[in-house]
C-alpha cells in the first residue's frame, strides 16, 4: 500500500502550520530583540493563515477516517474544533497584544501556539496514548502561561494551582486509559470499542474506567466537583490566558468529552448520560449560586464558566445529534462570548485598575461602546437572542425534552434564570451607577478593538445567521456518532 | 412579490435603533428626530396593515417566509391575522406616543431611544410571528431593554427591585414557555416550529394537558395572571413613563397572545382541561387587583394594579373558549392597551410637574394641565367599562363568554368594574379636582406633543366605542379560527 | 330635506353631541358665547322633536321613526332608534327641560364651557334611552347619562358634592351591574338584543338555562336584576337614598334634570322593558312592587315633611311623587290586559310627564332663591311674599301644581294613577291617598315657611326679585302645567295608544 505523504500531510494542515508558526516566532524572537510586539502581529497573521487554509483545504471526508495509523480521526468533529481553537487562538492573540505585560514576550506566543497545537490534537486524536500526549501538549503550556506573570504572586499561584490539578486529574485520567488497554489491548479508540463490546469484561470494570477517564476531562472542562481550580486560575492568570482557559482549553475538553463517550462506551450509554446529566446538574447549580455571591468580575465570569459547562454538558447528556450539535453551536457561541467578556475585562481591569464589579461603575458614560459589547456579552451569556448564546441553549434543552430528560430541561431553566440574575447585576452597574471617572474616556487599542469587534459581530452573527454553523455541527455530530449522513 | 410589509414595520425601529447608536451622544435632536421619525413610519404602516387586512377573507394574511434554519424547521415568517392586526397597530400606536412622551429625556437619549426601539422590534415582531421559533425570538429580545430602561432611566426609590423583579418574573415564565414549545415541536413529530402546520398536528390528550400550563401560565406571567402578577405593579411603577406605556400597554398583551396563540390555539385540548382553572385565576384577578387598586396611595400604583385587574378580564375571555369571550378578550387587548398607555402617560406628565406621585399630595391639577385630565377622564371611562368607550365593547362580550363558560365567573368578576369605577372616580377627584397645593401654582400645561399623544390615544379609544365595527369583524374573523381550532363549541 | 324626515330621531339625539363637540373649539373665556351656543343648539332639537309629534300617527301600530343598522355585529345588537307615545312623549319632555335648564344654568359663572359640553352630553344620553329599540343600545344610553351628571354634580355642586356625586354615581352603576349582567345573559341566551325581536321571543322563551335551574327562574332573577337597577333610578324606597344627597348637591339645572327627566328613565325602563319582556314575573311579583311603590308614597312624604332644607324637601318630594308611578306600573302588572291597567299605565306615565315638569320647577324655584340668600334652611327664610311677590306667586303656582291641585296637571295625572290602581290595589290605593294628604301637608309647610308667617328682617332690602330671565325659564313650564290641567287630552290620546297597543 503506497503511503500518500502529501495526502497525509494535508490531513494535518493545521497541526503543520501551527508548527510552522511556532518555529517561525521561535527564530523571530530572537532577532526582533527591539520590536517584539510585532510577533503579536506575526502569530495573529499566522493564525489567520492557518483558519483559512484549514476552512478551504481540510474538507474532511464523509464518514470518519482514520489516518497516520489509526492515530488520527478525520471528521468534521476535529475539523469544526480546530477551527474553534485556532479562532480563539487569534483573538487572545489579539488581547495579548493589547496587553502591555504580556506584548513584548515572544515566549507567550510560543507557549500559546503549542497549547493551540495540542488542542488541535485532541480534537482528533483517535488513540489513546496520542490523546493523553495531546492533553499534555495542551495543559503544560498552559500553567506556564497562567503563571507567566511571575512578579504577579496571584499570577504564580494561579499556575501552580492549575499545574497541581492538572498533574493529579491527568495521573487518574492516565489511571483509566490503563484499564481501558487492560481490557481491550488496544489503544485505538474505534478497536477498544469493539473489543469491550465482544469482550468479556464485567459492565462495572468498565463504568470504574469510565469514571476514571472523565475525572480528567472533567478537569478540563472545570465541571464540579472537578472545578475548584478556575476561579482562583482565572483571577491569577492574565486576562487573555483566563479568557483562552475558559474557552479554548475547556472546548477541547468537551471534545475528547464527547468522543470518548461516544466512542468508547456506546454500550454504557445509560450510564453515562446519567453521569454526564449528574455533573451537568451540580455545575449548573454550584456555578451559578457561587456566582450570585462573587464581587470580583473574574472570578464571577469563573464560576458563570463553570455553570456554562453545565449547560453544554446537557447535549452531551442528550446523547443524540441533536445533543451534539447542540454542543458544538454552543462551544462556539461561548468562545467567542467569553473572550470578549475577558476582553472587556482586561480593557476596563487595567484602566481602572481593579477587577471588582463595582469599578464598572460608570462604564456607559464613560465608554458607551463597551458598554454596550458588555451588555451584548452579559445577554449572550445569559441566553438572550438575538445573541449566539440564545440558539446554544435552546439547542441543548431542545435536546433534552427530544431524549425526555425533562427534570434536566426544568433544572437548566431554573439555572438560566438564576444566571440571568448576576449578568443583569453586571449591566446594572455599568448602566446605572455613576463613578467620578466616568467623563474620562477609556482607550482602546487597535488589537483589542479588533478582536472585540469580531467577537461582538460574530455573537450576534451566530445569534441570528444560525443556518451555515449549525449544519456543520450537525455534520459533526453526525460523524461523531457514526450516524451515515 | 407584495410589498413586505409587516417585515419593515419590524425591522424600521430596528434599524432606527441601530443608527441611533452610531450617532454622537450630543447629537440630541438628531437622535430623538430620527426616533420619532421612526415610530411615526411605523404607526403609519400599521394602519395601513389594519385596514388593508382583509377581514372578510379572514385568516392570515400579508405573509411573508423564508427559511431560517431548515434542518429544523425554523423560518422567518410573519403574517397578520384578525387578532394580531388589532395588536399589531395597537403597538404601533403606543411606541408612537411613547416617543412623544419621552421627548425630553435628557439623561443618556441615544441609548433611551434606541432600546425603546429594541423594545418596538421586539412586540412587533411577536405579534407579527407565526413560526413558534421566532416568536421566542422575539420575545425575549425584550429582556434587555425592559431592564435596562427601568433600571437607569426609572424612578430612582424602586427601580432596582423593580426592575429585577419584573425581568426575572417574565424570564421565568418565558423559560417554562419555551420548554413547553420545544415539547410541542417534538411532540408534534413534524420537525417544524410552524405554527400553522402545528395547529394540525392533533396531539394526544395526555400531551395537551400535560404541557398546556407550562405554555400558558408561562406566557401567563407576562399577562399579569394571578399569582404572578406581582412583577406587574412594581415594575410599572418603577419604570419611566413610555416603557411603562409599552410594559403595561403592549407586552402585557405580549403575554396575553402568545399565551393564546401558543396555548389555546396549539393545545386546544389542554384548553379546554385547564380552563376551570384559569377562569379561577382571572377571576380573583379582576376583583383582587381592583381591590388592591383601591387601597393604593400611589397614583402610578393604582393604574399598576388596575392593570392586573384588566388583564384578569382578557383571560376570562379566553378560558371561555368560546366566539364571544374570545371576540372580547381580543378587542380588550387592544382597549386596554390603547388605554393603559395613556394612564400611564399622564401619570408620568403629573409626576414630571409635581415630583409626587402621592395622591394625597396631588389636587386641583384640572386647572393646570386640562388636556391631561381630560385625557385621564377618558381613560378612566374606559376602564369602567362606560359605554361609548372601547372598554365596554370589549368586556361586553367578555362577560356574555363567561355566562356561557361559567355564570358565576361572570357575577364574580363584575365586582371587579364597580370597584374600578370607585377608585377611578376617586383618583380623578383627588389629583385633577379640589384644591390646588401652593406649591402647584407653578405647574406647566403639558406640552404639544403631550397633548397630541392623549389625543392620539383618546380618540382610538372613542372610535372603537362608539364604532365596533371598526375592529370587531377583524377579531371576529380570527375568533373564527380559533373556535375551528378548538373544534366548533 | 328627505334625508331629515327619514333620521329625525337621530338628529334629536345626536344634535347636541355634535354642538358638544363644536363647542370644543369655541374660546374657553366668551362665556356668553358659550351660552347662547348651548341653549340654541338645544332648542334644535326640541323643535325636531316637535316636528316628531305633528308627524307622529297616533293611530299608527309598532314604533314609528325607525332606524336601523347594524351596531355590533357578533352580539347581534343594532343602532335602532324608534318611538312610541310613551317614548315620544318624554322625549318631548326631554327637549323641552334641556333648554330650559341650560337657560337657568346662565348664573354658572365657573367653567361654562366645560359645563355647557357636559350638559349637552348628559341631554344625548337620556334620549338615548327613551329612543333605543335594542336592548344593549339601551344599556349604552343608560350608562353614558351618568357620567356628565357625575361631573356636573361633583364639579359644580354644593359644599358636601364629593360625597353625594360619589354616592350617585357608585348606586346608580351598582344598580346597573344586574342590569349588565342580566343583558349579557340574555343576549346568550335569546341570541338578539334587538327589542322588538325580544318581545315577540322572550316572554315564550322556555329552554333558557342558567347552572341548571329551570327557565322561569333564569327568568325571575333576571327580573329582579331588571326591577332593582330601575328601582333604584326611580327611585322606589328602599332605594332611594343617593336621591336626596345628590338632588341637594347637585346645581339647579342639574337638579332640573335629574328630577324632571333622568327619574323618568327608571319608570320608561320598567314600562318598556320590565313590563313587555317579564308579564308572567311582572304579575307574580306586582305585590310587592306596590308595596314598595305605596311606602315610597307616604315615606317619602314623611321624610319631605321632616326636612329643614328646602331642596332636600323638594327631593323628598321627587321620592312621594315617583312612588306613584310605580304604583301605576305594579298596578298593570297585576291587571295586564285590562281597563284598569290601561288607566294605570296612562296615569304613570302622564305622572311622570307632569312631575317632571312640576319637580324641574320647583327645584328651579329653590334655586332662585338660594341664589339669592345662600341659604336652604326653611327656618332662616319667611314673610318673603312681601319681598318678591312675582317670585311667591309663581312658587305657589308650581307648588299646587306638585300637589296636585285639580286644574293643574298633577291632578290630573294622580288621578288617573289611583283610579287605574283602586280596583287592583285597593288597600295600598288607600294607603297613598294618606300619602297624598301628607304631600299637601308639607308643601303647605314650606309654602308657609318661605313665603309666610313673620318676615325675616334679614333679607329686606338683600332679596331681588325674580329676574326676566328666569321668568323666561319657568313660564313654559307652568304654560305646561296648567295646559295639561284643563284639557290633558292632546296628550293623552298619544300615550293612550301607545299603552292600548302594549298592556
Amino acid at each position: 500500500m503506497m503511503i500518500d505523504v502529501g495526502r497525509m500531510m494535508l490531513e494535518i494542515l493545521p497541526e503543520i502550520g501551527l508548527l510552522i508558526l511556532i518555529g517561525v516566532v521561535l527564530v523571530l524572537d530572537l532577532f526582533w530583540r527591539k520590536s517584539r510586539k510585532k510577533l503579536g502581529w506575526v502569530s495573529f497573521a499566522g493564525l489567520l493563515l492557518i483558519f483559512v487554509l484549514t476552512l478551504v483545504f481540510v474538507q474532511p471526508a464523509r464518514l470518519p477516517q482514520l489516518t497516520w495509523g489509526g492515530m488520527i480521526s478525520l471528521d468534521m468533529t476535529g475539523y469544526i474544533f480546530r477551527m474553534i481553537f485556532i479562532a480563539g487562538a487569534a483573538l487572545t492573540v489579539l488581547y495579548a497584544i493589547a496587553n502591555d505585560s504580556l506584548a513584548g514576550r515572544g515566549e507567550f506566543y510560543l507557549l500559546l501556539l503549542t497549547s493551540t497545537l495540542g488542542m488541535c490534537f485532541m480534537a482528533s486524536a483517535a488513540d489513546l496514548i496520542m490523546l493523553f500526549l495531546a492533553i499534555e501538549t495542551t495543559t503544560v503550556p498552559l500553567f506556564v502561561l497562567a503563571g507567566f506573570l511571575t512578579r504577579d504572586q496571584k499570577s504564580v499561584e494561579s499556575g501552580i494551582k492549575y499545574l497541581l490539578f492538572a498533574a493529579m486529574t491527568s495521573a487518574v485520567m492516565l489511571y483509566g486509559f490503563t484499564w481501558l488497554y487492560g481490557f481491550s489491548g488496544t489503544t485505538q479508540l474505534y478497536q477498544i470499542a469493539e473489543r469491550l463490546k465482544y469482550g468479556f469484561v464485567p459492565q462495572a470494570a468498565v463504568v470504574a474506567a469510565m469514571m476514571l477517564v472523565l475525572v480528567g476531562f472533567g478537569f478540563k472542562i472545570s465541571a464540579v466537583p472537578f472545578h475548584f481550580w478556575a476561579p482562583d486560575v482565572y483571577d491569577g492568570a492574565p486576562y487573555p490566558v483566563a479568557g483562552f482557559l475558559s474557552t479554548a482549553s475547556k472546548a477541547a475538553g468537551f471534545a475528547v468529552l464527547a468522543r470518548a463517550l461516544f466512542v468508547i462506551f456506546p454500550l454504557q450509554t445509560e450510564t453515562w448520560t446519567l453521569i454526564v446529566a449528574l455533573l451537568s446538574t451540580a455545575s449548573m447549580f454550584v456555578g451559578n449560586l457561587l456566582a450570585l455571591a462573587q464581587k470580583n468580575i473574574k472570578r464571577l465570569l469563573a464560576y458563570s464558566s463553570i455553570a456554562q459547562a453545565g449547560y453544554i454538558l446537557i447535549g452531551v447528556a442528550a446523547d443524540s445529534p441533536l445533543g451534539t450539535s447542540g454542543v458544538i453551536y454552543y462551544l462556539s457561541a461561548y468562545l467567542l462570548t467569553n473572550l470578549a467578556a475577558f476582553g472587556i475585562v482586561a480593557l476596563v481591569g487595567r484602566a481602572v485598575g481593579s477587577d471588582e464589579i463595582s469599578a464598572y461603575a460608570g462604564l456607559s458614560r464613560r465608554s458607551p461602546a463597551l458598554a454596550l459589547a458588555m451588555l451584548v456579552v452579559m445577554l449572550s451569556l445569559g441566553g438572550i437572542p438575538p445573541f449566539a448564546g440564545f440558539i446554544g441553549k435552546l439547542l441543548v434543552f431542545a435536546a433534552a425534552i427530544e431524549r425526555g430528560l425533562i427534570w434536566l430541561a426544568i433544572l437548566g431553566v431554573i439555572n438560566t434564570i438564576v444566571a440571568l440574575f448576576y449578568y443583569l447585576t453586571v449591566l446594572k452597574v455599568i448602566y446605572l451607577y455613576r463613578s467620578e471617572e466616568e467623563d474620562k474616556p477609556l482607550a482602546v487599542s487597535s488589537a483589542a478593538g479588533t478582536a472585540l469587534v469580531i467577537c461582538i459581530v460574530g455573537i450576534i452573527a451566530l445569534g441570528v445567521v444560525i443556518a451555515p454553523l449549525y449544519g456543520w455541527s450537525t455534520d459533526a455530530a453526525a460523524t461523531l456518532l457514526f450516524l451515515p449522513r | 412579490m407584495q410589498f413586505p410589509i409587516l417585515s419593515v414595520i419590524i425591522f424600521i425601529p430596528l434599524v432606527a435603533a441601530l443608527l441611533i447608536l452610531l450617532l454622537p451622544a450630543q447629537q440630541r435632536n438628531w437622535i430623538r428626530g430620527l426616533a420619532l421619525g421612526a415610530v411615526t413610519l411605523d404607526f403609519l404602516l400599521t394602519l395601513v396593515v389594519y385596514f388593508s387586512y382583509d377581514a372578510a377573507a379572514g385568516g392570515y394574511q400579508m405573509l411573508e417566509r423564508f427559511a431560517w434554519l431548515p434542518a429544523l424547521g425554523i423560518s422567518y415568517y410573519v403574517g397578520v391575522d384578525g387578532i394580531s392586526a388589532p395588536l399589531v397597530l395597537m403597538a404601533g400606536v403606543v411606541a408612537f406616543c411613547g416617543v412623544l412622551v419621552s421627548w425630553n429625556v435628557d439623561d443618556r437619549p441615544r441609548e433611551f431611544f434606541s432600546f425603546l426601539l429594541f423594545l418596538a422590534v421586539s412586540v412587533l415582531g411577536v405579534f407579527a410571528s407565526l413560526d413558534l421559533f421566532q416568536l421566542f425570538f422575539f420575545f425575549e429580545l425584550a429582556i434587555f431593554p425592559k431592564y435596562l430602561m427601568i433600571v437607569v432611566w426609572g424612578s430612582p426609590k424602586t427601580r432596582e427591585y423593580g426592575g429585577m423583579k419584573l425581568t426575572l418574573y417574565l424570564f421565568i415564565g418565558s423559560m417554562f414557555a419555551l420548554l413547553g414549545a420545544l415539547a410541542i415541536y417534538f411532540g408534534s413529530g413534524l420537525r417544524t416550529f410552524d405554527m400553522l402546520a402545528l395547529e394540525k398536528a392533533g396531539f394526544a390528550a395526555e400531551f395537551q394537558r400535560f404541557w398546556f400550563l407550562f405554555v400558558f401560565l408561562g406566557f401567563g406571567v407576562l399577562g399579569g395572571i394571578f399569582p404572578f402578577y406581582s412583577w406587574a405593579p412594581d415594575g410599572h411603577v418603577a419604570a419611566p413613563t413610555a416603557i411603562s406605556m409599552m410594559l403595561a400597554g403592549v407586552e402585557m398583551k405580549v403575554g396575553t397572545f402568545a399565551a393564546l396563540r401558543v396555548g389555546i390555539m396549539l393545545l386546544p385540548e389542554g384548553a379546554r382541561h385547564w380552563a376551570w382553572l384559569i377562569l379561577a385565576l382571572a377571576t380573583v384577578n379582576v376583583v383582587y387587583g381592583a381591590l388592591i387598586a383601591m387601597i393604593q396611595s400611589d397614583f402610578k400604583y393604582v393604574i399598576g394594579f388596575s392593570s392586573v385587574s384588566h388583564m384578569g378580564l382578557v383571560l376570562i375571555g379566553f378560558a371561555s373558549l368560546n366566539a364571544k369571550g374570545l371576540l372580547g378578550a381580543g378587542l380588550q387587548m387592544f382597549s386596554h392597551g390603547v388605554m393603559t398607555a395613556l394612564f400611564f402617560a399622564v401619570v408620568g406628565m403629573v409626576y414630571d410637574r409635581t415630583h409626587t406621585r402621592d395622591i394625597a399630595r396631588l389636587g386641583g391639577l384640572y386647572r393646570k394641565m386640562p388636556w391631561a385630565a381630560v385625557g385621564f377622564i377618558i381613560g378612566g371611562l374606559v376602564s369602567m367599562g362606560m359605554p361609548g368607550f372601547s372598554g365596554f365593547v370589549a368586556e361586553f362580550p367578555i362577560f356574555m363568554g363567561a355566562w356561557q363558560a361559567m355564570p358565576v365567573v361572570a357575577i364574580i368578576a363584575i365586582l371587579g368594574i364597580l370597584i374600578t369605577a370607585a377608585y377611578i372616580l376617586l383618583v380623578v377627584r383627588r389629583v385633577f379636582f379640589g384644591d390646588l397645593p401652593a406649591d402647584y401654582e407653578m405647574v406647566a400645561d403639558i406640552s404639544l406633543l403631550d397633548k397630541i399623544a392623549i389625543g392620539v390615544l383618546a380618540a382610538m379609544m372613542i372610535a372603537l366605542g362608539c364604532f365596533p365595527v371598526l375592529m370587531e369583524p377583524l377579531v371576529a374573523s380570527g375568533v373564527g379560527r380559533i373556535m375551528a381550532l378548538l373544534g366548533g363549541m | 330635506m328627505d334625508w331629515i324626515f327619514n333620521h329625525l330621531v337621530t338628529l334629536i339625539l345626536f344634535i347636541p353631541t355634535l354642538a358638544a363637540l363644536l363647542m370644543l373649539f369655541l374660546p374657553a373665556a366668551k362665556i356668553t358665547l358659550l351660552r347662547w351656543w348651548a341653549f340654541i343648539a338645544s332648542l334644535i332639537p326640541f323643535l325636531l322633536s316637535l316636528v316628531v309629534w305633528a308627524r307622529f300617527d297616533a293611530d299608527g301600530k309598532g314604533f314609528q321613526f325607525v332606524e336601523h343598522t347594524i351596531w355590533y355585529r357578533s352580539l347581534n345588537a343594532s343602532y335602532h332608534l324608534g318611538v312610541d307615545g310613551i317614548s315620544l312623549t318624554l322625549v318631548v319632555l326631554t327637549t323641552f327641560l334641556t333648554p330650559l335648564a341650560i337657560l337657568a344654568s346662565y348664573s354658572i359663572q365657573e367653567r361654562v364651557k366645560a359645563y355647557m359640553i357636559l350638559f349637552l352630553l348628559l341631554e344625548t344620553g337620556m334620549l338615548g334611552v327613551f329612543l333605543s329599540l335594542d336592548l344593549l343600545l339601551f344599556f349604552v344610553f343608560w350608562e353614558i347619562g351618568l357620567v356628565p351628571m357625575y361631573f356636573l354634580i361633583n364639579q359644580w355642586g354644593g359644599s358636601n358634592r364629593n360625597y353625594a356625586s360619589l354616592k350617585f354615581i357608585l348606586y346608580t352603576m351598582g344598580g346597573s351591574l344586574g342590569l349588565l349582567l342580566s343583558i349579557q345573559l340574555m343576549g346568550v341566551v335569546a341570541g338578539t338584543y334587538d327589542l322588538p325581536l325580544l318581545f315577540e321571543r322572550w316572554a315564550n322563551l322556555k329552554e333558557a338555562t342558567l347552572l341548571g335551574m329551570p327557565t322561569e327562574t333564569v327568568k325571575s332573577i333576571i327580573f329582579w336584576a331588571f326591577v332593582v337597577a330601575f328601582a333604584i333610578k326611580v327611585p322606589v324606597w328602599p332605594f332611594h337614598t343617593w336621591l336626596p344627597d345628590a338632588h341637594t348637591e347637585a346645581p339647579t339645572a342639574g337638579s332640573m334634570i335629574l328630577a324632571g327627566v333622568l327619574l323618568k328613565l327608571g319608570g320608561y325602563g320598567f314600562l318598556r322593558l320590565v313590563l313587555p319582556l317579564f308579564p308572567q314575573q311582572a304579575h307574580q311579583f306586582a305585590g310587592y312592587l306596590a308595596l314598595l311603590a305605596t311606602l315610597a308614597v307616604i315615606l317619602g312624604a314623611l321624610g319631605a315633611w321632616a326636612q329643614k332644607d328646602f331642596k332636600r324637601l323638594v327631593a323628598y318630594s321627587s321620592i312621594n311623587h315617583m312612588g306613584f308611578v310605580v304604583l301605576g306600573i305594579a298596578a298593570a302588572a297585576w291587571a295586564a290586559g285590562t281597563e284598569n291597567a290601561v288607566i294605570a299605565v296612562n296615569g304613570a306615565v302622564l305622572q311622570m310627564v307632569t312631575h317632571g315638569l312640576s319637580s324641574a320647577g320647583m327645584f328651579f324655584l329653590v334655586g332662585v332663591i338660594y341664589e339669592r340668600t345662600h341659604t336652604r334652611n326653611l327656618e332662616e327664610y319667611g314673610g318673603l311674599f312681601t319681598l318678591v311677590p312675582v317670585y311667591g306667586g309663581i312658587l305657589l303656582f308650581v307648588a299646587m301644581g306638585s300637589l296636585g291641585l285639580p286644574g293643574l296637571a298633577g291632578f290630573v295625572s294622580e288621578f288617573l294613577v289611583i283610579r287605574g290602581v283602586w280596583p287592583v290595589f285597593t288597600l295600598a290605593t288607600a294607603l297613598s291617598m294618606i300619602g297624598l294628604f301628607f304631600t299637601g301637608a308639607y308643601i303647605l309647610k314650606a309654602l308657609r315657611q318661605v313665603l309666610h308667617g313673620p318676615l325675616n328682617e334679614r333679607w329686606v332690602g338683600h332679596l331681588t326679585e325674580i329676574n326676566l330671565r328666569e321668568i323666561v325659564v319657568i313660564a313654559p313650564m307652568m304654560a305646561l302645567m296648567l295646559l295639561i290641567g284643563v284639557y290633558p287630552a292632546w296628550i293623552l290620546d298619544v300615550i293612550n295608544r301607545a299603552v292600548m297597543m302594549w298592556f
